[in-house]
């Protein structure tokens, strides 16, 4: 199970588990998965089932309820996990990882210029001047399509998409090699989907830079991603290459959920998953689909194994 | 800095904002005016002094303005001497050692009130011989009343109403009103009065000064107290004390209860624990008592007062109140991007949460001077007044400790008390109209 950290990214049995009234809620519950350079994940799951709880974790964006966060992450080598914070937040933000926060378009500094709040990672971690950070942030501003005379604006000024378009600037500015975005599209009108998601292809060609990207938009992630993930229950059931997986995935969450997608020109209603997905709080014992699951067997309340088949694994004992 | 100059512009659409910094400005002049005109030390020395600075003062003399709404006029104050000149002088050598000097002083008394005392200090240098000196009164009727002949020391003081020897010869007791009205009569006679003295000296060398202190009912810009010290210095003083006290109590206060309670916010677990705890204790200190137990115990110097005032105000029920804001914005989406992109906790609370406090905090702290200058004034009246220092406060307790009021000197206790009013309105117009700037949801309601 313990592979040497040869990849960009790899990440072993990350577990962020927080306190809550009714007990312990397993939000990320023993995450694994690896990222090359360049490459772009898309995480795929239905609300609640830990996405971004998963990118909390690796930027150790901790609540003060937290009851458990462990696991191994590497880092371009280097094992992340085992730094202390000031380590962390001098490295790793922003200069490994940065974020594009859910619904990064209201979190932005009301009372701060938009340029002034981009310049900010990069005043923190290049230990640039004002006047050189500002040159940078109208070259980012550039870079996501915003004009550069809206450095001396502020937030309220801006619509959605600009707005978005600046935490997106904010997260490129000190050129991280990774860069995790929660929802990036959600509450954008399709144009200004398609707009952002065009920016992205282009960073990601032009600068290089890998992604993380959480989302329950099927389809339009279907644009950028390399790989796809499939999240359950705090849980990653099934990765694979997105020309693979796409056509046929191999879970039958998986199945299903690409089922739930409505298709153009087709009779068929789009399917839904009956039932709830499990608690957090209390996940049943083996396989956590089990419940809602077509092809459930007596195996399934055993804790299912990951099976490798060609590029893609699938935590499912259908294909053991 | 053009928010600042967008918020000043707006400020000058209240004319009672326009009043308020008027008066703000006119007491910082003031202050400014006072340190210039009567250094510290000097100011020191003045209020500090006894008899030997303030003998030329009457003493519970009311500011002479009163003659303004007075029907019968009180007589004002004033000192003349030979030194310089304002007194006149005619020497005139008899012989090689004799000389005969003439000092006179004519001065016109339209007032009609006599009077409380006057005093001639003499001054003169011999080696052996003593000088010799007369004194003799001429009034506006032509009289020449011979008042007195003396040798005399190298100083010598007359005081008109104590001469045993006037009194016998004048048949009265009291000879400042006979001195001045005509005889059989009881009313003061308006006229030019001269005063004479002629002085022989008997040495070479040998020299005579005279000082004539005239103490009416009156003196100056603010009046006399017990002490005969001139109430200027302490009206003056007191506004930079009072504006050093207000404002570096309430900026001071502000600023730390802000930064603590953010801290407490931000970092929360035990900090904030520790600072809500400790808040808690000091709400249910008796402020008053403490300072006054500091006052009795330890020191009274305005700046060991200072200190314990802001000490005990740091912990007041304002960290509440900002905390609940803090704990409120510390939760916000960008504070938690923030976090993400790596930015210190110190930078986080110092420009991104504090900030957005300083609208509220400004017209609070504005409206907040006042407060502590007139604490500052209430503890002098409990007798906790800088010793050392003359200020408004000082002033009101020496009135009130000698019975200003039930003697009728209420204008020992009405200047001081004007002047607190005044700041206390300056800084509360400017402070309610930056309210509602700062706070748009007072306009209009």
């Amino acid at each position: 199970m313990i592979s040497s950290p040869t990849q960009f990214l790899q990440i072993q049995d990350l577990k962020l588990h927080f306190r809550a009234l009714k007990g312990i809620v397993r939000a990320v519950d023993g995450v694994d998965f690896e990222l090359a350079t360049n490459r772009a994940v898309v995480i795929l799951g239905e609300s609640g089932c830990g996405k971004t709880s998963l990118s909390k974790a690796l930027l150790r964006l901790l609540p003060r309820n937290v009851e458990k966060y462990e696991g191994k992450v590497y880092l371009q080598g280097s094992d992340v996990m085992a730094f202390d914070d000031e380590e962390f937040r001098h490295n790793v933000r922003w200069l490994g990882i940065s974020l594009v926060p859910q619904a990064a378009m209201n979190s932005l500094n009301p009372v701060m210029k938009v340029g002034d709040q981009v310049a900010e990672p990069a005043l923190i971690h290049l230990g640039l001047t004002k006047t050189e950070a500002m040159s940078l942030v109208q070259k980012m501003f550039q870079h996501v399509g915003v004009p550069r005379d809206f450095v001396d604006r502020y937030p309220f000024e801006l619509s959605g998409g600009m707005r978005q378009r600046i935490a997106l600037a904010m997260a490129l500015v000190t050129s991280p090699s990774l860069i995790v975005l929660d929802e990036p599209t959600s509450a954008l009108d399709l144009l200004t989907q398609a707009n952002i998601m065009n920016v992205l292809k282009r960073i990601k060609r032009e600068l290089g830079t890998s992604f993380i990207l959480i989302t329950h938009d099927i389809a339009t992630s279907s644009e950028l991603a390399d790989e796809v993930a499939i999240m359950y229950a705090g849980q990653i059931v099934e990765t694979g290459h997105a020309k693979d997986f796409f056509p046929a995935p191999l879970h039958p969450y998986s199945q299903m959920l690409m089922a739930s997608v409505p298709r153009l020109r087709s009779d068929s209603d789009p399917m839904f998953i009956t039932g709830q997905p499990p608690s957090l709080l209390n996940p049943p014992k083996g396989c956590r689909f089990a419940a809602r699951c077509p092809f459930r067997m007596e195996k399934c309340s055993e804790e299912p194994p990951v099976i490798q088949k060609d590029h893609r694994k699938v935590k499912c004992w259908l294909y053991s | 800095m053009n928010t600042l100059r967008a918020s000043v512009q707006r400020l000058l659409d209240y004319p009672s904002a326009v009043l308020g910094m008027l008066v703000v400005l006119l007491l910082v002049f003031t202050a400014i005016y006072a340190m210039i005109k009567i250094p510290y030390s000097e100011a020191i020395r003045m209020w500090r002094g006894g008899e030997e600075v303030w003998y030329q003062n009457p003493k519970f003399a009311p500011p002479a303005w009163i003659n303004l709404f007075a029907r019968s006029k009180f007589s004002e104050s004033f000192s003349v001497r030979t030194s310089d000149g304002t007194m006149e002088k005619v020497a005139e050598p008899a012989d090689e050692n004799t000389t005969t000097y003439t000092m006179t002083y004519n001065f016109d008394f339209q007032y009609d009130m006599y009077p409380q005392e006057m005093i001639l200090y003499v001054t003169s240098e011999f080696k052996e011989k003593q000088p010799f000196i007369s004194i003799e009164w001429l009034t506006p009727d032509e009289r020449k009343i011979r008042i007195a002949n003396s040798a005399i020391g190298q100083e010598f003081t007359y005081r008109f109403s104590q001469d045993e020897k006037l009194k016998t010869r004048l048949k009265s007791k009291d000879v400042i009103p006979v001195l001045f009205s005509l005889p059989e009569e009881n009313k003061p006679l308006k006229g030019k009065y001269q005063l004479l003295v002629t002085g022989t000296t008997f040495e070479a060398g040998s020299n005579i000064n005279v000082e004539f202190v005239f103490h009416g009912q009156v003196y100056g810009l603010a009046g006399t107290d017990h002490a005969r010290r001139d109430l200027v210095v302490p009206l003056l003083w007191g506004a930079p004390v009072a504006l050093a006290f207000g404002l570096i109590a309430s900026l001071g206060t502000a600023i730390l209860t802000l930064i603590i309670s953010a801290l407490g916010a931000w970092y929360g677990g035990w900090v904030d624990e520790l600072i809500q705890r400790i808040t808690e204790i000091n709400l249910i200190l008796p402020f008053l008592s403490i300072l006054i137990l500091i006052g009795t115990f330890y020191s009274r110097s305005i700046w060991v007062i200072l200190g314990a005032t802001i000490a005990l105000s740091i912990f007041s029920g304002a960290i509440k109140s900002y905390r609940a804001t803090f704990v409120q914005l510390k939760e916000s989406m960008y504070i938690e991007a923030a976090r993400a992109y790596g930015a210190s906790s110190s930078r986080i609370v110092f420009l991104y949460l504090i900030p957005r406090m300083i609208p509220l905090l400004i017209p609070g702290l504005v409206l907040s001077v006042p407060s502590f200058v007139f604490l500052e004034a209430g503890l002098a009246v409990l007798g906790l007044g800088d010793p050392v220092l003359p200020t408004w406060g000082k002033m009101i307790d020496d009135a009130n400790r000698n019975g200003a009021l039930f003697r009728g000197y209420y204008y020992w206790i009405l200047e001081p008390t004007v002047l607190l009013m005044i700041t206390g309105l300056g800084f509360a117009m400017l402070g309610f109209a930056l309210d509602r700037i700062f706070n748009p949801k007072l306009r209009g309601l």
